[in-house]
């Protein structure tokens, strides 16, 4: 197994603001990571820190040499002002115009490539960055908060895809999510973060820890019950309608009715 | 046509062609205001050029280049909103030129002629200046266009995918400083950033690339220029403003007939 994040202790600090607190962490390749906690846990700054984006206070980073990033940022405002398609911001990180359909067919949007990337909806432009990520072909893909503004069955289905692009590649992912039950199919290894990590470990043993259940609440950790229904069938992203194609994901259900 | 009008058109080409591309990263930027601050900065140049007897078009590209890299230090600290401190700094600047110009008095200096431009009064010098920066600039620009792209794109997405994106950034400031030293002639001070913006903004109604933008900016750009030199030429009215009075009416013309692509 290829180690390609290693942090030891790490810290970040703003003024007398301590973001992140003695964070230890390991991401391998082919390994799936993923940070949880409430909001102003520090899950972003973290991230940031291992990206290069913001400087670390103490502790120790190290990445492998040379280590190739694919990022999706939480939110990518391109200004309107600059005439750019979907295929043209995919041709930025690639030679090849025909792995640019490849991966748009991967992703599902092929449709979109002639579209300008300022008309595309958020959940359709957290696709076209992740084709972007699959064009570069990093060792680690790192994604903060993938599956915002994205609905429920679109979150399960976001979060398929990224499993089976780390399948494909061979990558190690690094992701920020809110909600630990939608992602857990699809995760190795889960740190949850409230500046420090409470608990970390593989997914089910983190639901089950206290220091979990308290960051959360014991309604919290069990929240996803509100509503859910089996479909008989599915959407693709353009509203067509087809058959099922797997079984309704592994959410822990608690029935209200 | 006499020969000063010939000059004229040629300086005039010149500058708005290289104002195409670079225009476009202003707006794309968001960089107006920032544009602006540093040609109101440009007179500083003048009057540095003056106290020390050099080319004028070294002094104003040193002095904007200092400005320039000054401005990025001091936007990074969030004090005061950036267009509070830009403000505070184009005013600043283009006050303490004027003063500090007033101070020498061997020279007359023409200030019309800095602040509103001197098209008229081009040199075959003056457009050997103008073509040099123009190329040289152009050159770079071309090397540089897709990282420069990527960073306008989304500057943290280009850090993380290995481009030197503080690197970039001043080779831009630099690009920013030489088109301000040569354009300083044609428009003057005051008005350079119209040629930057107005073209460019024009350019967007009809544009679906960034580089089709880019062409019909310098395009446009110059189009302004020879309806503003005729007529200057025809109506005796000041060069450097009629330029920009025909590109604000091209402007107006292609937002009102055209539908925006892209």
């Amino acid at each position: 197994m290829t180690l390609l994040v290693e942090a030891q202790h790490i810290c970040v600090r703003y003024n007398d603001h301590t973001a992140v607190n003695d964070v230890t962490l390991t991401i391998n390749k082919g390994e799936i990571v993923t940070l949880i906690g409430p909001n102003g846990a520090g899950k972003t700054t973290l991230v940031r820190a291992i990206l290069g984006l913001t400087p670390v206070s103490s502790g120790l980073l190290t990445k492998k040499p040379a280590l190739s990033i694919g990022y999706m940022p939480q939110k990518l405002q391109i200004d309107s002002t600059l005439p750019v398609t979907v295929n043209r911001f995919l041709a930025l990180a690639s030679r090849h115009s025909r792995n640019i359909d490849d991966a748009l067919k991967l992703v599902g949007i092929k449709h979109l490539g002639q579209k300008p990337i300022q008309a595309i909806s958020g959940g359709e432009l957290q696709r076209v960055l992740l084709a972007r990520a699959v064009l570069r072909q990093p060792e680690l893909l790192v994604l903060d908060e993938p599956a915002q503004g994205v609905d429920i069955t679109g979150q399960t289905e976001l979060y398929a895809l990224i499993k089976q692009i780390r399948d494909q590649l061979g990558c190690g992912v690094l992701m920020i999510s809110h909600d630990l039950h939608l992602v857990m199919a699809a995760t190795d290894n889960v740190i949850c973060l409230n500046q420090h990590v409470c608990c970390s470990g593989h997914p089910e043993t983190v639901s089950n820890d206290p220091a979990y259940q308290e960051l959360f609440g014991q309604t919290g950790a069990a929240q996803i019950a509100v509503y859910h229904h089996h479909h008989n069938h599915e959407h693709t992203i353009n509203g067509e309608v087809v058959a099922c194609q797997h079984d309704a994901p592994s959410i822990t259900q608690k029935e209200n009715s | 046509m006499p020969d000063f009008m010939i000059y004229a058109l040629l300086g005039g080409l010149g500058v708005a062609a290289i104002s195409g591309p670079l225009g476009c990263f202003v707006v794309w930027r968001r960089m107006a205001y920032f544009g602006d601050t540093l040609a109101h900065s440009a007179l500083m140049g003048i009057a540095l050029g003056l106290l020390l007897d050099i080319n004028m078009n070294i002094a104003i590209t040193v002095v904007c280049i200092f400005i320039a890299v000054s401005l990025v230090i001091l936007l990074k600290q969030r004090q005061l909103a950036s267009d509070t401190l830009l403000g505070i700094l184009a005013h600043s600047s283009l006050s303490i030129g004027l003063v500090a110009v007033s101070f020498i008095e061997e020279v007359r200096v023409d200030l019309t002629g800095y602040l509103f431009g001197d098209l008229l009064a081009i040199s075959p010098t003056d457009l050997a200046w103008v073509y040099g920066g123009a190329i040289a600039v152009g050159v770079i620009l071309a090397i540089l266009w897709k990282p420069l792209l990527m960073m306008t794109i989304h500057e943290e997405l280009a850090k993380v995918e290995g481009l030197a994106v503080d690197w970039l950034r001043l080779v831009l400031m630099l690009l920013f400083s030489i088109v301000i030293a040569v354009a300083m002639k044609i428009v003057g001070v005051l008005l350079i950033t119209a040629m930057l913006i107005i073209p460019a903004a024009t350019a967007r109604r009809v544009s679906n690339t960034p580089e089709s933008m880019a062409l019909n900016a310098s395009l446009l750009g110059m189009l302004s220029v020879v309806l503003g030199l005729t007529l200057s030429y025809y109506f005796d009215t000041p060069a450097g403003p009629s330029v920009v009075v025909s590109a604000f009416i091209l402007f107006i013309f292609f937002y009102l007939a055209r539908p925006q692509k892209g």
